[in-house]
């Protein structure tokens, strides 16, 4: 029995119309659960490197933005005490092994580190995501450094001559994390007086 | 024969196992084994979509015409593959955050497609869903296996953040096997997935062939 051609269309079209309804239906009823899970992180990753005793203010609230050297905006989460900014946290980018490696970065007002978290990376399962706090205590280091301690030529891994320890079998990633908080810190230094400034 | 369950369950967890006997799904193979704990979550996700697909596909395998299969087949999985991934960021957050790499990988295993073609096109509703769920279990064990492998010669460890996967009872399986930084790199390493898998094949394989049962290669059941 030799069918005509248009069955075979109608047959995949209807499939892929049947589907296409159900995962969209499936997204209505997710997006706003998965919105408000990611908003959860956030304040979440934001917890984790701005310590509760500095800030009696919501950071995802108190939030400006402003341009880095590349142009992009960067949402910078301020905390504040008593009118004063305290400190700040945002999103710093870093290339890994397995590509971008976001970070969560908090930096106190006079420019010590508060904290550094990964919040999304794709390392090697077993190698590179020892930056995670939870399989290493490797990131949880950096807490009070500052761009001058250690000096800013010693902001590199211990192979490349720097002053922070590589993992075994993963030297692209510690390598990645650690400039990328270089850079994190610099980009403080430059705009020091925007993020700390109260409107 | 279709409803031989005993036979399912014996092909899907040995005899035609999806990694040991038809050497399927080698990718996520290879790239989730670097430990039991993930080997385990990629295979639990698998399974899962493995037995809805198989279930649908043999419900509507009147209607798929011969010449649109492929396409359909391949709708099917990356569509219970996104409801998965959707449904539990919405409301199984913590597990999503560890297994939540894992699932969009599982369209990219062809082991799905494969029973899909051999089994489920051609079999009534219960048998394929209960073909697609053992091979999906013969397919989490395996990766369980080649993962432990890996990660006891690679890390020392057993079944390490097996918690964040399973919930905190499960504490209990995350051992230490040999001492702290005592561990083979290479197993965890790409060339280690080839080793292991190898070697555990070669094993499956010694096995039959003392149990003098014929060598079988791909194929919709075991000969």
């Amino acid at each position: 029995m030799k069918r005509p051609t248009w069955i075979h269309a109608v047959v995949l079209g209807a499939f892929c119309t049947g589907f296409g309804i159900i995962l969209a239906t499936t997204n209505v009823f997710t997006a706003d659960q998965i919105a408000q899970r990611a908003v959860e992180d956030m304040q979440n990753s934001l917890a984790q490197v701005v310590p509760a005793a500095i800030h009696d203010n919501s950071l995802v609230k108190d939030a400006i933005t402003v341009k880095n050297d590349a142009g992009k905006d960067i949402t910078i989460y301020r905390a504040m005490k008593d009118g004063k900014v305290t400190g700040v946290a945002y999103e710093i980018d870093g290339t890994g092994y397995g590509g971008q490696i976001r970070l969560m970065l908090g930096v106190d007002a006079a420019g010590n580190i508060l904290g550094v978290r990964a919040t999304e990376y794709h390392e090697t399962p077993g190698l590179g995501d020892k930056i995670d706090p939870a399989k290493s205590d490797w990131i949880t280091r950096f807490t009070g450094l500052s761009l001058g301690r250690p000096p800013v030529d010693k902001w590199k891994v211990k192979k490349d001559g720097g002053d922070f320890d590589q993992f075994s079998g993963a030297t692209i990633t510690p390598r990645g994390v650690v400039a990328a908080i270089r850079a994190g810190l610099e980009f403080f230094a430059a705009h020091k007086a925007q993020f700390l400034e109260v409107r | 024969m279709s409803s031989d369950y005993g036979r399912i369950v014996r092909d899907g967890l040995w005899d035609n196992n999806g990694v040991f006997g038809m050497i399927l799904g080698m990718c996520p193979t290879m790239a989730m084994t670097t430990s039991a704990t993930n080997g385990l979550g990629m295979g639990l996700a698998t399974a899962a979509v493995m037995a809805a697909s198989s279930l649908l596909v043999a419900l509507f395998r009147g209607v798929i015409t011969q010449e649109v299969r492929i396409p359909v087949f391949i709708l099917i999985v990356a569509a219970m593959v996104t409801l998965v991934d959707l449904t539990m960021n919405a409301w199984m957050h913590e597990l999503y955050k560890v297994l939540g790499l894992f699932i969009p990988l599982i369209v990219s295993n062809c082991l799905p497609l494969a029973r899909l073609e051999a089994f489920a096109a051609k079999e009534p509703v219960l048998p394929s869903f209960m073909d697609g769920l053992f091979m999906g279990i013969g397919f989490t064990l395996s990766l369980t296996a080649i993962g432990a492998v890996r990660e006891i010669v690679g890390s020392g460890t057993l079944f390490a953040n097996a918690s964040l996967l399973l919930g905190p009872a499960f504490t209990f399986l995350e051992t230490r096997v040999l001492p702290a930084d005592s561990g083979v790199l290479v197993a965890i390493l790409p060339p280690g997935g080839f080793l292991a898998t190898g070697l555990l094949l070669a094993g499956k394989r010694y096995i039959d062939v003392k149990a003098g049962k014929p060598i079988a290669m791909a194929g919709a059941h075991s000969v």
